[in-house]
């Protein structure tokens, strides 16, 4: 017990943040009667799914050292697609998905390809994404654009139940598998561990021979087919395609994955963490609303939850730097002096 | 005719050549497509035109880009900048608020508080917003992307607290004459532009402050050893541009006759380090153009003017915008150019 | 014991290696044997890092061969290198720090089973390989929680998994304190006896007597000289690292430094600065020195004997654990170089390029840095005060510059070494301080800031001078503190100062 709260454990960012759910959705279970049900969570889990898919691909970019900031006008340009597609061209579900998936990851692709091959800022490159997906959105349409595509229409009210009075939709099944597939990239691929590397040092990730630039371009392709499906998802939630979907959509997530443990710095953090984090963001939401407070107050404590973060994790770092553990004592003889 | 060589030869190779250069092109582009671009008249007793426009609605962002450029400069950035618009506005407005009441039969206009005494608050409000960002980045530690980026997001949190949720209005005349009054023909807010320029250039280069902010930006280390004492530069740099965000706001929310939280400054940040870029400062810190700020602030304008003469909605302004800071990343990219030479064969200019 | 019987593994022949304005190596040849520790040492500058750059595949030799296992080999990159079986670790250790050990130790090379990763036989693979090297620990933590030492011990298990036909150790124990050492060393002798060739950089004399079997001596882009270890003595290793550069200058000897007017000022003893007791852990050792109006005091020693770290911790870079600093008989609080600055103090640094140059500011903004620094920011100096200083200081030093407003990046080492010495001249302190003035500049060059030197002395200037060349030390001191591994061990005074008494204190002797 006395050492999973030990600083060199490397699991505690992650219980601090399940703590903090914990502490949280408990704090609501108090004030509100009725608040602590399986169905609060669900449908936490329901209104965020589209959150839960961003952040992962944010998580893995993060991790590796970068920032991905179009995801929010990426998500908002792939519901704009899919909605334009459906209804004004009247393409089938089959053919628009994918390629909606695939627009989204060739994106994501050009802007790891600027920041890898030129040497550029991760930060100003996917900036100038948000702008260029958010003005490709009007491109497409000024307005929005309602779907009536009989497939969205039908995942979009399809309930799967547990029992009369609990329920998923189809959004997080989607979620949970996409948690799934990247549980398994983080942490039992070589690509997700080149990842980690690459955050740590890329100095020595190269080193080390390990396939640096590959990867680095195919985190942000990665990041860019999340938020395309983070948009598809969004499509089954709102059923329309409209320009302004997603406006600060990238700040919730970075919040979400600074939360859930993730260092901006790179090098550390967890997909698991990342997730409870979102659970922590849609759990201040609720509060929030409950409270009848105004939507603005989730903006600040979420901007109080970074500081007080980044705040703790620098802490850690500059007291990691004075200790360390020491190399055990050597019992031979002492060794001869030369004259 | 030896003498305007001269002079002519020291524009060419002066920093601020392309900037100036590239305004002057998108300008006559205009001019090609409008040929009654240029004209000004007088109407109402003040200048009015195309160019009037550009000017007034880059106001702003020279604003922000001033403060932006010092902590540019210092190897840093500030992207609350935005938000920082949206607070100022928002305590200018609620400070001085107010109600119509009968005063001798006629009815006046009662501020809150006493305009100077709200425009002050609201400077002060946003310059210890800036003092904020300061100490994260030079005492705690802490980059400043992330630093900055607490206020970006928590920033609107606080203007929307500030106005209690709803959009304010503004009655108050005397505070209009900010953003849209008008003086000797100008527009006012370009007044302030130029005094609070003229001001920070004079500090700048009359004082050492200047030199310092340059050498903490290329060699920290080299600075402090120099006795420079390089947290405080950057710690004060970073409360001027929150000053000068403050400026920004009071002027927006004259301009618009209110103040919004969620939408006052949007995107400005990005502008505003567009603006500063093109001017000529690196983001990597060190020597810094002021006035290339400036016309960096005029190229967008002028930009966004241009896309919307070609009859494109404005919101494609978006991707051209994103297309031109690429374009701008590759060029100051050594690998980028590294390339071009090997494609093209020139010869290796220095830079 | 090395095996001689079959040649050795690794045979350079003629290695030319040139950058721009310096030649790095000269002619150099090496061999490196299996089952032996050799120990290749040198001044800086003098071609160790170059020569392992070349072996490594970073860079590419202009003339000469290299042969591995009697294989002509050419290798194009550290990657290369280490598939044909040279495997190196460097002094950043050049793992990652938040990955566990038996991570480090595997990754790009991790084994699947089913799809993924393994991490069960990963872990139980690396404790394999570490108790191999005697290492014990979990491996499922991470790096970063471990010492220096064993992330080495990580880094070398991880190389010689990989492929091992010789192992290049670069500086590892510059980090280590005793304890450490004697462990890498354990684990070195074992690799050794095992059949392993090792190539040991390392400035430290005693652990290259203690380790290695043989030495080799570059010196300034030549090899001195290869030597069995047990057969060479200590100050013949010194003499042969040192060497006697400037031999063919001739040099009115003590008359420079003895001259009447600069003696009348150093015999009226005016102690401008004394340190007593002062140390820092893991610097340098408690040290007294004091210095007085126009004495030169001369920092004799090898790399890494606390030279450097005690003339930050006089300027104010570092903090001091304990001990005072004395001021013209006032004790002064150092805890900033501005501090420093305002009590009369200047400090030349010895790495101009990271510490000293602001590179894209002009000539005259970087000489009047550090005298604005010291007025502050109201106080600025107008222009053409600027210029007349900096011209003035061009002057006087010989700077070859377009101009007072040239970028000080286009200036060559030798000229930008002496903007720096401008700098602190412009500040006319009383006190000067300068960590190699003369590294990585002409000969030509290097006798006028010598010169230099002495004059500032005459006219009452306390100087303190540290560099690596004893010659120049004892042309330019009145005073010498002798330094070894982080200690002040004898000073020397008057005629006492020569190379040979400050080689053989450095050699253990007396």
């Amino acid at each position: 017990m006395k050492n999973m709260f030990s600083t060199n454990n490397k699991y505690l960012s992650l219980l601090v943040t399940i703590a903090l759910f914990i502490l949280m959705f408990g704090a609501g279970s108090v004030m509100y009667p009725g608040f602590f049900s399986f169905q609060n969570i669900f449908n936490i889990l329901i209104n965020n799914s589209y959150l839960i898919i961003i952040a992962i691909g944010m998580t893995l970019v993060i991790i590796s050292g970068g920032i991905d900031l179009s995801v929010g006008s990426l998500l908002a340009f792939s519901t704009m697609l899919a909605a334009s597609l459906l209804e004004n061209y009247h393409m089938s579900p089959v053919v628009v998905i994918p390629l909606v998936l695939a627009t989204g990851s060739i994106f994501g692709c050009f802007m790891g390809c600027l920041i890898q091959y030129f040497d550029l800022p991760p930060f100003i490159i996917t900036l100038a994404g948000l702008y260029l997906a958010r003005g490709m959105c009007y491109v497409v349409s000024i307005d929005t654009i309602p779907i009536t595509n009989s497939f969205f229409t039908s995942v979009a009210q399809y309930e799967i139940h547990f029992s009369p009075d609990t329920f998923i939709s189809i959004n997080v099944v989607i979620a949970l598998v996409m948690i799934l597939i990247a549980l398994y990239l983080a942490h039992y691929t070589k690509f997700g561990r080149t990842v980690y590397a690459i955050g740590g040092n890329e100095q020595s990730a190269l080193l080390m021979g390990l396939p640096v630039a590959q990867t680095k371009v195919l985190v942000y392709t990665f990041s860019g087919f999340c938020s395309a499906l983070a948009g598809i998802v969004f499509t089954f939630y709102m059923l329309s395609g409209y320009a302004l979907h997603g406006t600060g959509l990238e700040l919730d997530t970075i919040a979400a994955v600074v939360i859930g443990g993730t260092l901006l710095t790179g090098g550390v953090g967890y997909i698991a963490g990342t997730i409870f984090g979102v659970l922590v963001f849609g759990t201040i939401q609720v509060l929030v609303t409950n409270q009848s407070l105004n939507s603005w107050w989730t903006r600040i404590a979420v901007g109080i939850l970074i500081f007080l973060f980044c705040l703790i994790q620098r802490l850690f770092e500059s007291g990691k730097a004075a200790g360390g553990v020491k190399t055990p004592e050597v019992s031979d003889a002492s060794v001869k002096k030369i004259e | 005719m030896g003498e305007i060589s001269v002079i002519w030869k020291k524009f060419y190779s002066s920093r601020i050549f392309w900037p100036v250069a590239a305004l002057v092109f998108f300008l006559l582009v205009n001019l090609i497509i409008k040929a009654d671009f240029f004209t000004i008249e007088i109407k109402d007793g003040h200048l009015y035109g195309n160019i009037i426009d550009i000017i007034k609605n880059s106001i702003p962002i020279m604003l922000i880009s001033i403060g932006l450029t010092l902590v540019i400069a210092t190897k840093g950035i500030d992207i609350s900048v935005g938000s920082l618009v949206a607070i100022s506005s928002a305590v200018v407005a609620v400070m001085i608020g107010g109600n119509l009441v009968m005063v001798n039969g006629h009815q006046e206009f009662v501020t809150l508080f006493p305009m100077p005494v709200a425009i002050l608050g609201a400077l002060l409000v946003t310059s210890i917003a800036g003092m904020w960002n300061g100490m994260l980045v030079s005492r705690v530690g802490i980059q400043p992307i992330i630093a900055t980026l607490i206020l970006f997001i928590a920033g609107r949190g606080i203007a929307q607290l500030i106005t209690t949720g709803q959009i304010v209005y503004l009655y108050y005349e005397p505070f209009f004459f900010l953003g849209s009054g008008y003086l000797f023909g100008l527009p006012f807010s370009l007044y302030i532009v130029i005094f609070v320029l003229v001001i920070t250039m004079f500090i700048v280069r009359k004082t050492a402050i200047g030199m310092f902010i340059e050498s903490v930006g290329i060699n920290p280390t080299a600075s402090r050893f120099s006795g420079i004492n390089a947290k405080n530069i950057i710690f004060w740099c970073y409360v001027f541009c929150g000053f000068c965000s403050g400026i920004a706001g009071l002027v927006v929310c004259s301009n618009i006759k209110s103040a919004d939280g969620n939408n006052a400054g949007l995107l400005m940040e990005l502008d505003a380090i567009l603006s500063v870029v093109l001017g000529g400062t690196s983001l990597s810190g060190g020597k810094f153009y002021l006035m290339g700020s400036m016309i960096g602030a005029l190229i967008i304008q002028t930009l966004s003017v241009t896309i919307w003469s070609f009859n494109v909605p404005p919101q494609i302004s978006l991707v051209v915008k994103a297309f031109v800071i690429y374009i701008i990343c590759l060029l100051q990219s050594g690998k980028f150019r590294k390339g071009l030479f090997r494609i093209f064969g020139g010869k290796e200019i220095v830079s | 014991m090395p095996d001689n019987s079959k040649g050795p593994i690794l045979e350079m022949k003629g290695i030319n290696k040139s950058f721009p304005g310096v030649k790095a190596l000269s002619g150099v040849d090496f061999r490196l044997f299996r089952g032996e520790v050799h120990a290749l040492m040198g001044q800086n500058g003098a071609g160790k890092s170059t020569l392992i750059k070349v072996i490594t595949g970073v860079n590419r030799q202009e003339a000469g061969e290299i042969r591995l296992g009697g294989k002509l080999i050419r290798p194009d990159s550290p990657l290369d290198a280490q598939r044909l079986g040279i495997s190196t670790v460097y002094q950043e250790i050049n793992l990652c720090p938040n990955l566990s050990v038996a991570e480090n130790i595997y990754i790009g090379r991790q084994p699947i089973r089913f799809g993924k990763i393994d991490w069960k036989e990963m872990n139980d693979k690396s404790n394999k390989l570490l108790s191999t090297l005697n290492v014990s620990i979990d491996v499922t933590q991470l790096l970063s929680s471990y010492s220096v030492a064993i992330q080495q011990m990580v880094a070398i298990a991880r190389v010689l998994d990989i492929s091992a036909k010789i192992l290049i150790l670069d500086e590892p124990t510059s980090s280590l304190d005793e304890n450490e050492v004697k462990l890498l060393f354990g684990v070195l002798k074992k690799l050794r006896d095992n059949g392993l060739a090792i190539l040991f950089v390392t400035h430290f004399l005693d652990q290259a007597y203690e380790i290695s079997d043989r030495i080799t001596v570059l010196k300034n882009g030549n090899k001195e000289g290869e030597y069995i270890s047990r057969d060479l003595a200590k100050v013949e290793l010194i003499s042969k690292m040192l060497g006697k550069e400037l031999s063919e200058f001739s040099y009115s000897q003590k008359e420079t430094v003895i001259n009447t007017e600069g003696k009348k000022i150093r015999d009226s003893k005016e102690v401008l600065l004394k340190a007593e007791n002062l140390a820092r852990k893991g610097s340098i050792a408690p040290v007294d020195l004091d210095i007085s109006r126009g004495e030169i005091l001369g920092f004799a020693g090898l790399l890494g004997s606390g030279r450097t770290e005690t003339a930050r911790l006089l300027f104010g870079i570092d903090k001091a654990d304990q001990g005072d600093i004395f001021i013209k008989g006032k004790k002064k609080n150092m805890n900033n170089p501005s501090n420093a600055i305002n009590a009369g103090l200047g400090f030349c640094p010895e790495d101009r390029k990271v510490e000293g140059i602001i590179d894209q500011l002009s000539v005259r903004e970087n000489i009047i840095l550090a005298l604005q620094g010291k007025k502050g920011i109201f106080k600025n100096m107008p222009m053409k005060k600027q210029q007349e200083t900096a011209e003035n200081l061009i002057k006087m030093l010989g700077i070859i510059t377009t101009g007072t407003e040239q970028e000080v990046r286009r200036l060559s080492g030798g000229n930008q070494q002496k903007v720096m010495l401008a700098r602190w001249l412009a500040t006319d302190p009383e006190i000067l301080i300068l960590d190699e003035p003369t590294r990585g500049i002409d000969v030509g060059a290097k006798l006028e800031i010598m010169e230099l030197v002495l004059n500032l002395a005459k006219k009452g200037m306390a100087l303190l001078f540290i560099s690596s060349e004893i010659d120049e030390v004892v042309r330019c001191s009145s005073k010498v503190e002798v330094f070894k591994d982080r200690e002040k061990i004898n000073e020397l005074t008057g005629g006492d100062i020569d190379v040979n008494s400050i080689m053989h204190i450095i050699a253990g002797g007396n």
